[in-house]
């Protein structure tokens, strides 16, 4: 592909010079032969890079000679920038010694594009004439001219070896007036097509399976009816029976257009060999070999067409707009679609680690698992059991000349289609080992795929960024205490409260809520019972296996059950184990499984009491308030009603300090609500008689150990293959419902007189009582706030306001809030103190400021459906746990933690 | 907040003198504005028999969030005074020290203008704090007062009486009874009420000691707690000003999930650490660790989980450890090694040979690979068990140094602790603790797995029937014949 092109001297045709899209074009010529003008004529003056700028800006003086080595550093830095980012960069400065030169082609070569010099080999005269018209450079010696161009005479025959891919020699201002630049298109990108594609892993010389699978698919003699395109990843010989046939179909349908094909380590050695050098006939190519003088005596031309069709593989396309990579040994994504020695050797060899395993391979290194591009890596190489996803990257190589299956891949439907081998056709040296990249062995996410400061790119919101202190504190705790990342799929968003309210004695009131939506043009809402108690996800998979196959979760566990910060809800592992087989029980005789078609469940809940969870807050805050204000207010209040007595003035004192002694009361019998016994046997929740009818009954028979737990699931956020976040909750409670529904039927027959089963159940699923409003009607909007007094005063938390139809926009395209919370009158003093209803006290907490937290709910709300949407469409670990770590980073953001 | 000051009078002293040496008329009901609230001091009684003052102070719960969360005054040291929910209001602490310091300070001080002969007088005094935060408990608040000569009853309030099975509160109904010059009571609440709540609502400043000192005049120099008071009253200046900011973040995280921050913010103790005796075994683990580096001719050296940097002062003191990197999930243990380590203080040549870094061993990271050799000391035991193999993962596969030590409590060893009860691990947060077999077991699967072999080396004192307390693995990495060619 190198080629140097001069044209006659008298030649004035239009002439062009062919510059790949993505390289690094140097340009050459002696001080004064145009090469800035040229650059301007034929570049976009950002893609020019000129050494005068350099020297400019490092030395405030653009030709200060001094400078130059900063200036060539500051050149190559801001070449090599634009280069990673995969755009084209010209370098104007001489470049006319080799040692300039040598550098800018170790500078492409670090970023795996071609380098390409075009040369302005002009005349003297030229030169000192354009250099006599610039003020800045008359006074420039005329031998400085002379030294460039002979040191440029003595160069342009060297420009190949020194690596130049393209070179292009201008030698007349009439030449460079005609010439024309003309951007080409690098071999491996091919973005425009689109396929459908059918993606074939490695052959080995099996043609018959190669056959079936092609039936399999759907060609008719290389051909598909429907258009699709075949990609071979390469390895289409040695070691199998029919290494001949497997070409000769293979470059049928790639010269007929039907396929297309990269080529494996196994098609260089054998393009080498055909070229007469010397390799080892070892790895199974002494087969091909006397496969290949079998066919000679019937097609002399064969093995020339071979040589020929091998010679013109590129090593690796760039499919689908950029979505899709097919190479054969798997490429990182700085890698694609550049050109270089190395990119081909990664191409066809992949990475290796540089040591060899007990079978004497070498040990390769897991590029994979670094994998963090957004394009599909489809590729081969390594023989694996069974194809898997891996960071969306994937091997087809699935051992079929070992006795395994041959894989294809269908693009963009991503379906796997197999046929197993006819038999073993070849012993592999070391067992098909289940070590495949991505197994179930605890493999970590990298460090890079959470921390600094990070934007994350979201379906319904855009980008979201986090800051780097955030993540710092989430990283802390995402590793210290949550659960395992591959059983964290999720974290819910923060809610924001209703606009405070100026209603007298209130805090908090629904009618901001329903106002608040109405504005946002939402008509119609769900007021749904706020339970008090803490937070928990459930991730409830059917059986174990599930679990183990979907999540990779180990030590038989069917799932997770986490609080809002990712840590286990029950520091015992049984009791979770129980909670969740409870779940999947009640989840199956519901139906669940098959209506949803999925075996798992991402539950989003409260669980029930607050004292289970909140042992430590309520020791050290919220009782201690409780008593240490019980404890006082007596003695303090006999002492002023004693010096009242006698005839001291303390009125206005003793007044007040019995209103607070009130308040203190009160306090303490808000929070006790939310408290009770659990795990005692002979003793079940707050109103459990009422709603069962029925005492417990469990003598001498055992309980679940769920005794008095409670658990209010209020959505399904997620099943196999789909988000459920968008579901209007009238549909999502009605499944829900459902649910209950079975655990009751579930425990009634297990409870009932009858019942021999040896085991006491709990209820433990609670309902959650409902409202729908419609925010126009001003009489459904007093009834609304008729309900949530009705709840708080019988000593309710409150109330969530939720749009009936989950994930709503305004008209004008924001995310409407998915939920507001209007809390409880009673309830409140739990989070603004004993006191705050006092009027001088409302006065000033009404000064809260909302707008953060309102932002900070909406921003976490994005990350976790973006979170349930990479989960639901397969994507890989990382990319699930950047949104989820994204939530938590988000969630130590400095906001008034009463909101 | 509420005591009472009462006294008994006898013919030629009525108990009514009260009203002259605490400066105060019996009969009227005064207030004085403090800082966070108004305090009123009234009599509900006041014959010559008996006579009892009354201090109460009205805190205003909103201004002392508000207050706590202003930034220009520095916030507040206490992360309990921003929250509303505070027991503050009713209970004795700091505040009511510093009210008692202002309305009572001429009392304080032993002056009485209109009857100087009263102050230097002692006389039958009880004191009663109906509500006392006593961290350390009533024996505690025992040990601090009877030595002053009082009569103490300390009484534990229960948390709540509908939740028997929670327990007693931290508060105490404290009365003390005895013979006493007011001025010195006063002095001894005023010391004594803040050490026992182990609180301050303000930043303390260097002239904190000054204050202690004169307080103290006469009674602390011989008091057999004095370090205790001391520590408490002066020693939490470091700690609280530390880092105060990282704090706050994690304790936004704590709190959202409905925990303490405190349960989170545990990431830098080294004294409640591991075991009773901390100094003397930390320093063994320490020479262990450099003995197998020095051993394994490692030059370039990663401590994962340094904590507070001790290991990583112990190897820059060995010039042969060229380059020493230390990694903590916690931001602020880092802050703390490197104050410990002076890192802004080093020598250029000094600093290029340590690097600190926030890292989590829960993820691959490229920054940790090239190194000689890697030290987990005491810090598997920190992360639940299904997360540990993401560590070895992250260490043996992705890091991979030629050499990597592993130290474990040996769990076996805990019997021999005296203070430590029976089935319980050596640190709160410790999420395992393995016997000898279990740690081997671990050790010789995670070896063969990623290629390495180990060695163990018991590291103090080797208990013939349980071990030694510290378990310590020596990972080698095998050595593979040089690249073959690359084959398929």
């Amino acid at each position: 592909m190198t080629s140097t092109e001069t044209t006659a001297a008298a030649g004035t045709a239009k002439r062009t010079l062919a510059v790949t899209d993505l390289s690094l074009v140097v340009l050459i010529g002696a001080t004064g032969s145009g090469k800035s003008t040229f650059a301007r004529k034929h570049f976009k003056p950002t893609e020019v890079i000129s050494s005068d700028f350099c020297r400019g800006l490092v030395a405030d003086d653009e030709n200060d000679q001094s400078a130059s080595g900063d200036a060539f550093d500051v050149l190559h830095y801001i070449a090599g920038k634009r280069l990673a980012a995969g755009r084209l960069t010209v370098v104007d400065a001489t470049n006319v010694q080799a040692e300039a030169r040598r550098q800018l082609v170790r500078v492409a070569r670090e970023h795996d594009v071609l380098p390409i010099a075009i040369v302005l080999d002009l005349p003297e005269e030229v030169c000192a004439a354009r250099n006599a018209g610039r003020s800045d450079r008359a006074g420039l010696p005329r031998h400085v001219i002379q030294r460039h161009r002979r040191e440029l005479r003595r160069s342009l025959r060297g420009l190949e070896r020194e690596g130049f891919r393209k070179v292009h020699v201008l030698r007349s201002a009439e030449e460079v007036e005609a010439a024309e630049v003309v951007l080409e298109r690098r071999f491996n990108d091919l973005r425009h097509l689109t396929g459908p594609f059918d993606i074939i892993g490695d052959i080995h010389g099996c043609s018959s399976e190669l056959e079936t699978l092609l039936a399999k698919l759907g060609y008719e003699d290389g051909a598909h009816p429907a258009g699709r395109t075949a990609v071979f990843v390469g390895d289409l010989v040695d070691r199998g029976p029919d290494s001949p046939g497997v070409l000769r179909r293979v470059m049928g349908m790639v010269a007929a257009g039907n396929a297309l094909c990269v080529p494996g380590n196994h098609e260089n050695k054998l393009g080498r060999w055909l070229k007469g050098k010397k390799v080892q006939h070892s790895h199974g190519l002494a087969e091909t070999i006397e496969q290949l003088e079998r066919v000679d005596a019937e097609d002399p031309a064969f093995r020339e067409r071979v040589r020929e069709f091998i010679d013109g593989l590129v090593s690796h396309y760039v499919l689908d707009g950029g979505k899709l990579v097919v190479c054969h040994a798997g490429l990182p994504e700085k890698y694609h679609g550049r050109t270089s020695g190395r990119v081909r050797s990664h191409a066809l060899y992949g990475d290796t680690t540089g040591e060899t395993d007990e079978f004497g391979l070498p040990v390769r290194y897991p590029w994979a698992e670094d994998y963090r591009g957004r394009a599909a890596v489809v590729y081969g190489h390594t023989p694996n059991p069974s194809a898997t996803w891996l960071n969306n990257t994937i091997c087809l190589d699935t051992g079929a000349v070992f006795g395994g299956k041959m894989t294809a891949l269908r693009w963009p439907e991503r379906e796997l289609v197999d046929v197993p081998a006819e038999q073993v056709w070849y012993e592999p040296a070391r067992p098909l080992a289940s070590d495949a990249p991505g197994g179930a062995d605890g493999r970590p996410l990298d460090l890079t795929d959470v921390t600094g400061r990070r934007v994350v790119e979201t379906r319904h919101m855009g980008r979201v960024a986090v800051k780097e202190e955030n993540a710092a504190a989430a990283l802390e705790v995402m590793s210290r205490f949550a659960v395992d990342p591959r059983l964290l799929p999720y974290l819910p968003p923060t809610m924001a409260p209703c606009a405070t309210s100026q209603e007298e004695g209130y805090l908090e009131h629904p009618a901001e809520a329903f106002a608040a939506y109405r504005a946002d043009g939402v008509r119609q809402v769900v007021c749904e019972e706020k339970h008090m108690g803490s937070r928990a996800v459930a991730l409830v998979c059917r059986d174990a296996d599930v679990a183990r196959e979907r999540f990779g979760a180990t030590g038989g566990v069917s799932g997770a059950l986490y609080t809002r910060t990712g840590r286990p809800f029950f520091d015992d592992p049984a009791m979770t184990e129980r909670v969740l087989r409870r779940l999947s029980r009640t989840a199956g005789s519901a139906g669940l499984w098959e209506e949803l078609e999925t075996d798992w469940l991402l539950l989003d809940a409260e669980l029930m009491p607050w004292s289970l969870k909140a042992q430590g807050l309520l020791r050290h805050q919220y009782a201690a308030v409780g008593a240490a204000s019980g404890a006082v207010f007596p003695p303090a209040l006999a002492a002023l009603e004693a010096a009242a007595g006698r005839g001291v003035d303390v009125s206005g004192l003793l007044d007040r300090q019995r209103e607070r002694a009130a308040d203190a009361a009160a306090f303490t019998e808000a929070y006790r609500r939310y408290c009770w016994t659990t795990g005692d046997s002979a003793q079940g929740w707050p109103g459990e008689q009422a709603e069962t009818h029925a005492p417990r009954r469990v003598g001498d028979r055992g309980t679940d150990g769920l005794d008095g737990i409670r658990m209010a699931p209020f959505q399904i956020l997620a099943v196999q293959g789909r988000s459920l976040a968008a579901l209007p909750h009238g549909e999502q409670l009605a499944l829900i419902d459902r649910m209950i529904e079975a655990e009751t039927h579930g425990s009634e027959a297990n409870n009932g007189l009858c019942a021999y089963t040896p085991v006491y159940m709990n209820r433990l699923l609670a309902p959650t009582r409902r409202l729908v409003v419609d925010t126009e009607d001003e009489a459904s909007v007093a009834a609304g706030v008729q309900w949530w007094l009705d709840l708080t005063g019988a000593g309710g938390e409150g109330m969530v306001v939720k749009p009936l139809q989950a994930l709503v926009r305004t008209e004008g395209g924001r995310l409407v809030q998915p939920g507001v919370k209007c809390r409880g009158r009673e309830y409140l003093r739990i989070i603004y103190g004993p006191e705050y209803t006092r009027p001088d006290n409302l006065t000033r907490l009404r000064a809260r400021h909302l707008g953060h937290k309102r932002s900070l709910a909406l921003r976490e709300y994005a990350l976790g459906l973006e979170a349930l949407d990479r989960l639901a469409e397969g994507e890989p670990l990382w990319r699930v746990h950047e949104a989820v770590f994204g939530v938590l980073a988000l969630e130590s953001e400095p906001v008034d933690p009463r909101l | 907040m509420f005591l009472t000051i009462s006294t008994t009078g006898t013919a030629g002293s009525p108990a009514t003198d009260l009203g002259f040496l605490l400066h105060k008329h019996p009969d009227k009901a005064q207030r004085f504005s403090t800082s966070h609230g108004t305090a009123h001091v009234l009599y509900p009684e006041a014959g010559a028999e008996r006579c009892t003052a009354a201090l109460l102070l009205e805190i205003d719960p909103v201004a002392l969030v508000r207050r706590a969360k202003d930034k220009n005054r520095g916030g507040a040291p206490d992360s309990a005074l921003a929250q509303y929910v505070n027991d503050r209001p009713y209970a004795a602490s700091s505040l009511l020290a510093v009210a008692i310091g202002n309305v009572f300070s001429t009392a304080l001080k032993g002056q009485c203008a209109a009857r100087p002969e009263l102050p230097g007088a002692a006389r039958p005094l009880r004191i009663e704090v109906p509500v006392l935060p006593a961290r350390g408990g009533a024996a505690l608040v025992e040990r601090l007062f009877a030595p002053l000569g009082w009569t103490v009853v300390a009484e534990p309030i229960a948390l709540d009486e509908t939740f028997p099975q929670w327990g007693d509160s931290r508060y105490v109904r404290l009365v003390l009874e005895g013979e006493q010059r007011l001025a010195d009571a006063l002095r001894h609440l005023y010391v004594l009420l803040p050490v026992l709540d182990d609180a301050k609502h303000y930043w303390v400043a260097p002239d904190e000691v000054e204050k202690l000192l004169r307080a103290g005049e006469g009674w602390l120099e011989s008091h057999p707690e004095q370090r205790l008071i001391a520590g408490r009253y002066l020693g939490r200046r470091w700690s609280l000003t530390r880092d105060a900011l990282e704090r706050l973040a994690l304790a936004r995280l704590a709190e959202s999930d409905d925990t303490e921050a405190e349960a989170l913010d545990n990431a830098v103790d080294e004294e409640t650490d591991t075991e009773e005796r901390p100094v003397p075994l930390a320093v063994q683990r320490r020479a262990a660790i450099l003995d197998a580096l020095r051993a394994a001719g490692a030059a370039r050296v990663l401590d994962l989980g340094c904590g507070q940097g001790q290991l990583v002062g112990e190897l820059l003191k060995d010039p042969r450890f060229t380059e020493v990197a230390g990694t903590d999930v916690s931001p602020r243990a880092l802050a703390v090694a490197a104050r410990r380590l002076r890192l802004d203080r080093m020598t250029e040549r000094q600093a290029a040979r340590v690097r600190l870094f926030q890292g989590s061993l829960a993820y691959t990271d490229r920054r940790l690979a090239g190194y000689d050799a890697a030290v987990l000391s005491e810090v598997i035991e920190h992360l639940d068990l299904p997360r540990l193999p993401a560590l070895e993962h992250a260490v043996f596969g992705a890091a991979r140094p030629a050499t990597v030590v592993v130290t474990t409590p040996n769990v076996e060893y805990n019997v021999r602790w005296e203070t430590l009860p029976a089935g319980h691990v050596r640190h709160s947060d410790h999420r395992f603790e393995w016997t000898r077999e279990e740690f081997r077991t671990w050790a010789a699967e995670v070896a063969d797995r990623y290629g390495y072999e180990v060695a163990y080396v018991p590291v103090g004192p080797d208990d013939p029937e349980v071990g030694p307390p510290t378990q310590m693995g020596v990972f080698t990495r095998k050595e593979k014949e040089s690249e073959q060619e690359k084959a398929a």
